[in-house]
């Protein structure tokens, strides 16, 4: 029994030091196995300011290896061109593991770089380098083909639009369909003439780089306009100096083609502040105060819509905006009288002056939305038989080239 | 001449603007514009502060009605203007550039303007959204006409469906039939109506937004320079 004993304790102790003996004969730090066939070539269609990296991943990277073994990849970068200057140090970036490309950003136009990478593995060690063959440089291309699909579609709605202006021009007549808030544009006017009240026009909050605050100051010129006609008060508070410098000068002119310069009152375009909230407390405060009788808002407008449209209400002012957010579009429709909707507060310059070349552009708009609609019909019908006929190679294809190819998409 | 001039400073920008876009050399060029821009918009800043100062001071010697809020505007300009610039109660860090700390730098003046004074203020006003919402929601629920019921109805669907209500409500619905229960309707409804709806809207101000850009490259529209010719 003790004999017994004895041979089990011996054969313990036995792999007790066969491991341990193991363990100590394994060589710390050997690193794990380096990535292979590192491919480095110029990022095509850009501004020559990219290259793209490829490589096969390490033979310890693989998702079946758990725990994993793999932490992540380091890619070093050198500049071979100026090895004396700054640029020359070497610099790294590191992407995660079973990712086998990466496109660095941050490369001098027509400057030769050389790439290393490495694998380290979770315990911090590294695997011996792998270099690309040559050096290679990032070339700036004239036209970024990723964008082709863009720039035709831009030249098609651009082609159209001119197209029917020319064609207006030349004497064919259109019809445009009665647009409710801007025939209610002078009616508004006219009711804040009979009760003495001022017209309010606010060119939402955005500056005049965006279009739509753009739109906003054309329609104020044709109200401005009426409203001199009317010898109606029209009052313009902005949200910034630049927005102010335009309407000032857009109602002046309104005021002069009416041939009323003499009403003009430059102090009633004025500039309030560029912080949104406290703009809202300023206008918000001038319709209780005045109580203006007709509301205008046209811009771009965010989280103030409603506060300035429920204002305007509880004055009983008659109101009608128009913005190029379809999030604000809901409050104002709630709020307001009349509500230009999406393209209508663009298309109301051309409605408002009947100009033919104006409404030549708004022929070109519409041609542009069947030119959508017909985009939108074939990509439903070929999503349904992609649906309806998995096995079918073709819908599949033809729906990957118009949403990849035609509209850019993923 | 007074609005060929900006029309032609327009065009050129605008036209650049769109060719970087595609042209990448032409990239830098866009910066240059963005630049400028806003060197603009600052030049523009203090003609704006001089209108508001112009435009107060007018009502308080005018004595208009409401001439004290426009002390109070011209004194909190003041005041925060003077405490920004001369750097009121900044930390200095460095002793040997004493004015190098920020001036909204946590602890000085400014900050402490912002922090306690105006932000409490845009809160305030962003908080009179939540009424607000309430009394048009009021308006545009009322049973007007069929168009007003089929809102109503709509708009109960998807409150209660973003609610646990819905969710509780429906429980009993078999899950092959679960398009059917609260959540799953107001999932349709937004998914499908809500979307469409808002996209087709997004296409139309998409090509607006080309259309009236062409404009304003061409010239066709120059309302918005004041030149009275459309």
């Amino acid at each position: 029994m003790t004999c017994r004993y004895a041979l089990w304790i011996l054969a313990g102790s036995f792999c007790l030091i066969w491991t341990t003996a193991r363990a100590v004969a394994q060589p710390a730090g050997v690193g794990p196995a380096p990535p292979h066939d590192l491919v480095a070539a110029d990022h095509p269609g850009d501004n020559g300011n990219a290259i793209d990296l490829k490589w096969t991943l390490s033979g310890d990277d693989h998702p079946d290896f758990k725990p994993r073994r793999i932490r992540a990849y380091r890619i070093d970068r050198t500049l071979i061109d100026e090895p004396l200057s700054d640029d020359a140090v070497l610099e790294s970036f590191e992407v995660p593991y079973g990712v086998a490309q990466y496109t660095d950003r941050r490369c001098r136009p027509s400057a030769a770089y050389r790439y290393s990478a490495v694998a380290i593995a979770v315990d911090g060690s590294v695997s011996p380098p792998v270099a690309t063959s040559g050096e290679t440089r990032a070339i700036r291309q004239w036209f970024d083909s990723s964008r082709t699909s863009f720039a035709v579609i831009l030249v098609i709605v651009c082609g159209l639009v001119i197209f029917y202006t020319e064609r207006t021009k030349a004497g064919k007549s259109l019809h445009v369909r009665e647009i409710a808030a801007l025939t209610a544009m002078r009616e508004a006017v006219g009711r804040a003439t009979e009760m003495g009240r001022p017209c309010l026009f606010i060119t939402g909050i955005e500056d005049m780089n965006e279009i739509a605050t753009v739109a906003g100051v054309a329609i104020l010129s044709h109200v401005a306009e009426t409203a001199a006609d009317y010898d109606a008060e029209i009052v313009v508070p902005t949200t910034r100096s630049l927005v102010m410098t335009a309407a000032q000068e857009a109602v002046a002119a309104a005021y002069l083609a009416a041939d009323r310069s003499d009403a003009y009152n430059p102090n009633n375009i004025y500039y309030v502040t560029d912080e949104q909230f406290a703009f809202v407390a300023h206008i918000t405060g001038y319709m209780v105060r005045e109580r203006p009788a007709a509301c205008f808002y046209a811009g771009i407008f965010y989280a103030e819509s409603l506060i300035l449209a429920e204002t305007g209400n509880s004055v009983g002012a008659i109101q009608i905006a128009g913005t190029s957010e379809a999030t604000q579009l809901p409050f104002f429709v709630a709020g307001c009288d009349y509500t230009l909707i999406g393209e209508e507060l663009f298309a109301a310059s051309a409605y408002l002056t009947r100009e033919p070349q104006q409404l030549g552009s708004l022929k070109g708009q519409d041609a542009g939305k069947v030119l959508a609609a017909a985009v939108l019909v074939v990509g439903c019908l070929l999503k349904t038989a992609v649906v309806l006929r998995p096995d079918s190679a073709g819908p599949g294809e033809w729906l990957k080239f118009l949403m990849s190819t035609c509209l850019g998409g993923d | 001449m007074k609005s060929t001039i900006p029309w032609l400073i327009a065009a050129v920008a605008g036209s650049v603007v769109i060719a970087a876009y595609f042209i990448p050399a032409a990239q830098s060029w866009q910066d240059a514009i963005g630049q400028w821009f806003e060197v603009l918009a600052a030049v523009a800043f203090i003609l704006g502060g001089a209108n508001l100062c112009l435009q107060n001071l007018q009502k308080i010697s005018a004595r208009q009605a409401g001439w004290g809020y426009a002390a109070v505007t011209l004194v909190s300009f003041v005041v925060t203007l003077g405490v920004g610039l001369l750097k009121i109660g900044v930390p200095v860090e460095d002793p040997q550039h004493p004015w190098a700390g920020s001036y909204q730098a946590e602890g000085s003046a400014e900050w402490w303007l912002f922090e306690y004074a105006y932000n409490p203020l845009v809160a305030t006003m962003f908080a009179l959204l939540a009424f607000y919402v309430a009394s048009a929601a009021f308006r545009a629920f009322r049973l007007k006409n069929a168009e007003a019921t089929l809102l109503l109805l709509t708009a109960f669907v998807v409150l209660l469906g973003r609610t646990y209500a819905g969710t509780v409500l429906t429980a009993q619905v078999p899950d092959e039939y679960s398009a059917f229960s609260i959540p799953g309707l107001t999932t349709i409804i937004m998914g499908v109506f809500n979307t469409a709806g808002q996209r087709a809207i997004m296409i139309g101000i998409a090509l607006g937004v080309a259309a009236t850009s062409l404009k304003v490259l061409l010239g066709i529209n120059r309302s918005y320079l004041g030149s009275g010719d459309g």
